[in-house]
């Protein structure tokens, strides 16, 4: 095994262009930030796909637990009421 | 570029963990509906298994798939063309980093996929063991090889697997220019000399068989082909993908002005589809199990890349050490 | 460009200013070429692939430009593929073996260092060719030399191997930097002409940006030697009849052919 060799897995995150969100492009492996941030660079924008990105070392990230995704997300089901398309509104206003 | 001996056996040959039954239904039903599987979802075992060989040889076949490609690099033919082929075997090592990274959040590591790799546990695709001869097999690995990779590919990008589907949607995004370059190539060739004309029918005389060979093994031989549908791992059979790939190919090469080197291919006008001659499996197998015409230098520059960065990794390493310890003093 | 260029002996020396800058491009370009596929990780093989993609597009934006100032039909082929050793005008460093990968990511940054060194100058030039193909060259030699420099610095400062090998490197490709920086007739023109700076002015950007790396690094410079390599003058070292040969051999195997 030589996994204690291993570079740390590096989650990276590409701003498309700016006024849009950074979105999970993938991951690369790097001995740390700054290199991770060039190997970003050069492994998920050689086709002009970012204007920014971000890297997070991948164990920094708290998940949900999938295995609780029904407690975790089933009760937002029926607040319908949080969505616009729930108020039906006269014809004049409904572009509102 | 990349694979279909995905279906090739692994030959570890234990059998399976046990599963709870119950939950592995309800993963037999999510998957029969068409639903996509997180990383983190329980999963069956042998769901989790068959990714992760098949994820991880098709990411060794991009990596190994570098190095045909890359023999020509130094002798590109025009400063254009060198450009170009750079572009493309760089986008080949990306393919191979997203679909390891795709394995990677199966919980296997990196380093352990390619330790499988250079030690030949795990196989790559066997069309990568054929030798580039002449400038012209550059430009047949992008029409043929690259056109068999994409009929592949496609399906995959709905795979039931999230993360292997997201990364194909990328690699196939990229891919699309690397079978037009090649056809391109090619079609320049035609219209230039003769010796490039007969440079280029060589080619497609030697590489046309190995690359139906890339489909892998008819539907009724293929072993892992069954499971790997009914969970939506695999769309297509290798049979239909074969077909769908010989009747688009014979128009491109219509258009091209080559001729293919099968006495038997031949429209059928009652199928609908073009008939072709017997495929040598023998040959397939021979090359599948390392003895195909360059097995042994492919994974020999393999091993050898990997060596010789190993004090580069290290270094890497101990570097990010020095600098947290030099943080972690200059704070205290 | 027709406004900048000069006749007869004049144009000639204009085209050789020129096409020394490119084919220091081509020829590292095509040396880092060697490292696809063969990188110490996959992460790095892309990283240094850019790179190479960089030169080569470079080289063939020179190469066409210096095609045209000879005006003698001779395009960027023509240039790369046809011409025999002597009529390379690189300097002699970027045409050594690439080496283990401290020597070429160290060579690869002492290229970048004068590049970078060049490209501010020629903004002003009076070519407005070079001068534009020197704004968009700036921006890919700039991250060269950032990228370069975080790994001269990780093995410099790594391991007791990496160091061992960084400098070992240094030692070996220091006394090919000299020549970078040592003037001849051609840069007079040059500067006669307002088309570019002579080389021994970017000397000292050279050393601003390079030697704090080379310390960060903790290596050692050695010390001046009367060596001079003479790559600029098209006298060259043994190992590039043999990376021409290979460069050239398809090109030259098929006269007239188009690819």
């Amino acid at each position: 095994m030589n996994n204690r060799n291993e570079w740390p897995l590096w989650e990276v995150f590409v701003r498309s262009r700016n006024g849009l969100d950074h979105k999970h492009a993938g991951s690369v492996h790097a001995p740390d930030a700054t290199l991770a941030l060039q190997m970003a660079r050069d492994v998920y924008t050689r086709r002009q796909e970012g204007v920014s990105i971000w890297v997070v070392p991948s164990d920094q990230i708290t998940a949900s637990d999938p295995g609780d995704k029904a407690a975790f997300f089933d009760p937002m089901e029926d607040k319908v009421y949080r969505h616009p398309t729930f108020y039906e509104l006269p014809e004049e206003v409904n572009h509102m | 570029m990349y694979t279909q001996a995905m279906d090739i056996p692994h030959g570890d040959g234990k059998p399976a963990a046990v599963d709870d039954p119950a939950r592995a239904a309800a993963f037999d039903e999510r998957a029969a509906r068409g639903e996509f599987v997180e990383a983190k979802d329980w999963m069956p075992e042998a769901y989790r298994k068959t990714l992760i060989r098949q994820i991880s040889q098709h990411a060794h076949s991009e990596v190994v798939g570098m190095l045909p490609e890359g023999n020509w690099i130094s002798r590109a033919p025009s400063l254009k063309r060198k450009a170009i082929l750079l572009a493309k075997i760089q986008d080949e090592g990306g393919h191979g980093l997203y679909l390891y990274a795709a394995a990677e959040t199966l919980g296997v590591s990196r380093d352990d996929l390619i330790d499988a790799l250079h030690s030949g546990k795990a196989k790559y695709s066997s069309i990568f063991n054929y030798p580039t001869l002449t400038w012209a097999d550059i430009g047949v690995i992008g029409w043929l090889v690259d056109g068999a990779a994409i009929m592949n590919q496609v399906p995959l990008c709905r795979c039931s697997y999230g993360p292997y589907a997201r990364a194909m949607i990328r690699i196939c995004k990229e891919e699309s220019f690397h079978q037009r370059q090649g056809f391109d190539a090619l079609h320049t060739m035609m219209q230039g000399t003769d010796a490039q004309r007969a440079m280029v029918q060589d080619a497609v005389n030697r590489w046309w068989w190995p690359v139906l060979m890339m489909f892998g093994p008819h539907d009724k031989d293929s072993q892992h082909s069954e499971t790997s549908m009914k969970w939506g791992i695999k769309r297509i059979s290798n049979d239909e993908l074969r077909q769908q790939f010989v009747d688009a190919t014979v128009e491109q090469g219509k258009v091209l002005g080559v001729t293919f080197p099968d006495p038997d291919l031949r429209w059928n006008e009652a199928r609908g589809h073009h008939d072709f001659g017997t495929i040598d499996w023998s040959e397939f197998w021979n090359v599948v199990n390392g003895h195909g015409p360059c097995n042994r230098e492919r994974l020999a520059a393999r091993v050898g890349a990997w060596e010789d960065g190993a004090w580069v990794r290290e270094a890497a390493l101990a570097h990010a050490r020095k600098r947290a310890a030099r943080a972690q003093s200059a704070a205290a | 460009m027709t406004s900048t260029q000069p006749a007869g002996a004049l144009c000639a020396d204009h085209m050789r200013y020129v096409l020394r800058i490119a084919d220091g491009s081509l020829i590292l370009g095509q040396r880092l070429g060697e490292w696809c596929g063969h990188g110490p990780v996959l992460e790095e093989d892309i990283a240094l692939t850019n790179v190479a993609l960089d030169l080569i597009g470079q080289a063939r934006l020179l190469l066409t430009h210096a095609g045209r100032l000879e005006d003698r039909g001779r395009d960027e082929d023509a240039l790369a593929f046809l011409r025999d050793e002597s009529e390379f005008l690189n300097p002699t460093l970027v045409e050594l073996p690439n080496g283990d990968f401290a020597q070429s990511c160290l060579r690869t940054l002492f290229y970048a260092g004068w590049q970078q060194a060049l490209w501010t100058p020629l903004l002003q030039s009076r070519d407005a060719e070079l001068a534009a193909i020197a704004e968009k060259s700036r921006k890919e030699t700039r991250y060269h030399c950032e990228h370069l420099s975080e790994w001269v610095v990780r093995l410099g400062d790594g391991t007791d191997e990496s160091h061992a090998r960084m400098q070992s490197a240094l030692n070996y490709l220091y006394p090919y930097v000299t020549e970078l920086f040592v003037p001849d007739e051609i840069d007079g023109a040059a500067v006669a002409a307002g088309i570019g700076p002579a080389v021994d002015t970017l000397r000292a950007a050279w050393d601003a940006a390079l030697l704090p790396v080379l310390a960060e690094a903790t290596l050692e410079l050695p010390g001046a030697t009367p060596f001079r390599s003479t790559g600029r003058q098209g006298r060259h070292s043994e190992f590039m009849g043999f990376l021409l040969a290979e460069m050239q051999s398809l090109a030259r195997a098929h006269p007239g052919a188009t690819w």
